[in-house]
């Protein structure tokens, strides 16, 4: 008996699965870009810290 | 009972399955183009500048709403894309997808795309992308497409906000420069379409909306051709007095100003029975150079702010 496992529906699903993989592993790495941009773009965090809690900074205290 | 049929049997409920080619198609890849195109052009000649990896991903995800607005005009429009030809091949009408996964795939791909669009660039180009998702499906696609013959206007107006959307991510607000480039799409949207109108078949009437060839002739449309073409020279040749435009866009505009005036008048001057005599030859022409006209005039805005980045363009 010739038993077909493989079915043009099996491939098709496996598009579908393989295609919203895909865009999922992209929104992960695009919301991690995103992160990393807007991190860096914000500075040195703890200088920002100590202005806004009214500690001295590195420029302040040379 | 063979092998094979026992196959068939057990398959045959899934043979209308939706790949993920489908769920793409849901999202009108070709507006997308035209969308991702303008919106770029809007963002890259704003005066502010953004970084380059921030400017792709708001771009991708003007494109992603912009599909997202497909997906629910699809869902709303099923009724209507299963009468016309031109439609009837669509995932839903087809049997591949089914409505409700329509709605529901523009319905998540909307908030996801306003939401991070927000968050990458800012809270007004997010807002801004929301209200056109809002105008295309709700404005456009629910209230005025089956009621007015000027359906292809509103319709227009929603895909010429990309633009605007783009220059709101680098600047946070709207300008005079922002709002003319809009008026570029929105006022070259109706004769493009109207061109087309007249030398195709459409079966719009089968499904109940109104065109303009249908409701008010084809020599009305033929008039309607050439009054957008002069308004729509007036807005182009305008930009070129503002800080995005200069002397290597103000001379492609003329040359394709002067152009597409002079198609529109040949619309206008000639009725049916001469533009069959010669297979609507006028027509497809005027429609051939008005998609050339869109793209060489945001590709001249293009090209006066790379200029200026040289230390040149402008006037």
């Amino acid at each position: 008996m010739d038993l077909k496992v493989e079915h043009e529906m099996h491939k098709r699903r496996f598009s579908r699965n393989a295609g919203l993989g895909f865009v999922l592993v992209g929104l992960v790495v695009l919301v991690f870009g995103i992160t990393i941009v807007k991190v860096r773009m914000i500075g040195n965090v703890p200088e920002a810290y100590n202005a806004a809690a009214g500690l001295p900074t590195a420029e302040a205290g040379e | 009972m063979s092998d094979m049929s026992a196959d068939k049997s057990i398959t045959s409920g899934f043979e209308n399955e939706a790949g993920f080619s489908d769920y793409y198609a849901l999202l009108k890849p070709r507006v997308m183009s035209l969308v991702v195109f303008t919106a770029f052009v809007g963002l890259m000649v704003a005066p502010v500048p953004v970084h380059p990896f921030l400017a792709f991903v708001s771009i991708l995800f003007i494109a992603l709403g912009g599909g997202a607005s497909g997906a629910l005009n699809m869902w709303y429009d099923h009724d209507i894309d299963a009468k016309m030809k031109r439609t009837m091949n669509r995932p839903i009408p087809a049997g591949k997808v089914t409505k409700e996964e329509a709605f529901g795939l523009g319905c998540a791909l909307s908030g996801i795309s306003c939401i991070l669009l927000a968050l990458t660039a800012n809270i007004f180009a997010g807002l801004f992308l929301a209200f056109t998702i809002f105008f295309y499906v709700v404005i456009y696609t629910m209230w005025l497409k089956r009621l007015t013959p000027q359906n292809i206007v509103i319709g227009g107006a929603a895909g010429a906000f990309p633009p605007m959307i783009g220059w709101a991510v680098a600047t946070g607000g709207v300008s005079i420069e922002s709002v003319l480039m809009f008026m570029i799409t929105f006022m070259w949207t109706p004769p493009h379409f109207w061109s087309l109108a007249l030398f195709t078949k459409t079966d719009y009437a089968d499904a109940d909306v109104p065109m303009l060839t249908v409701t008010h002739g084809r020599e009305a449309t033929r008039k309607h051709i050439f009054a957008y073409t002069l308004p729509l020279a007036v807005v182009t040749l305008g930009i070129a007095a503002t800080s995005i435009g200069g002397w290597s866009y103000l001379i492609v505009s003329i040359i394709l100003n002067a152009l597409f005036i002079r198609g529109g008048w040949q619309i206008l001057r000639r009725d049916d029975a001469a533009a069959e005599a010669d297979d609507y030859k006028a027509e497809r022409s005027y429609f051939k150079l008005s998609l050339l006209y869109l793209f060489l005039h945001f590709s001249a805005l293009l090209l006066e702010a790379a200029l200026k980045s040289f230390g040149w363009g402008g006037f």
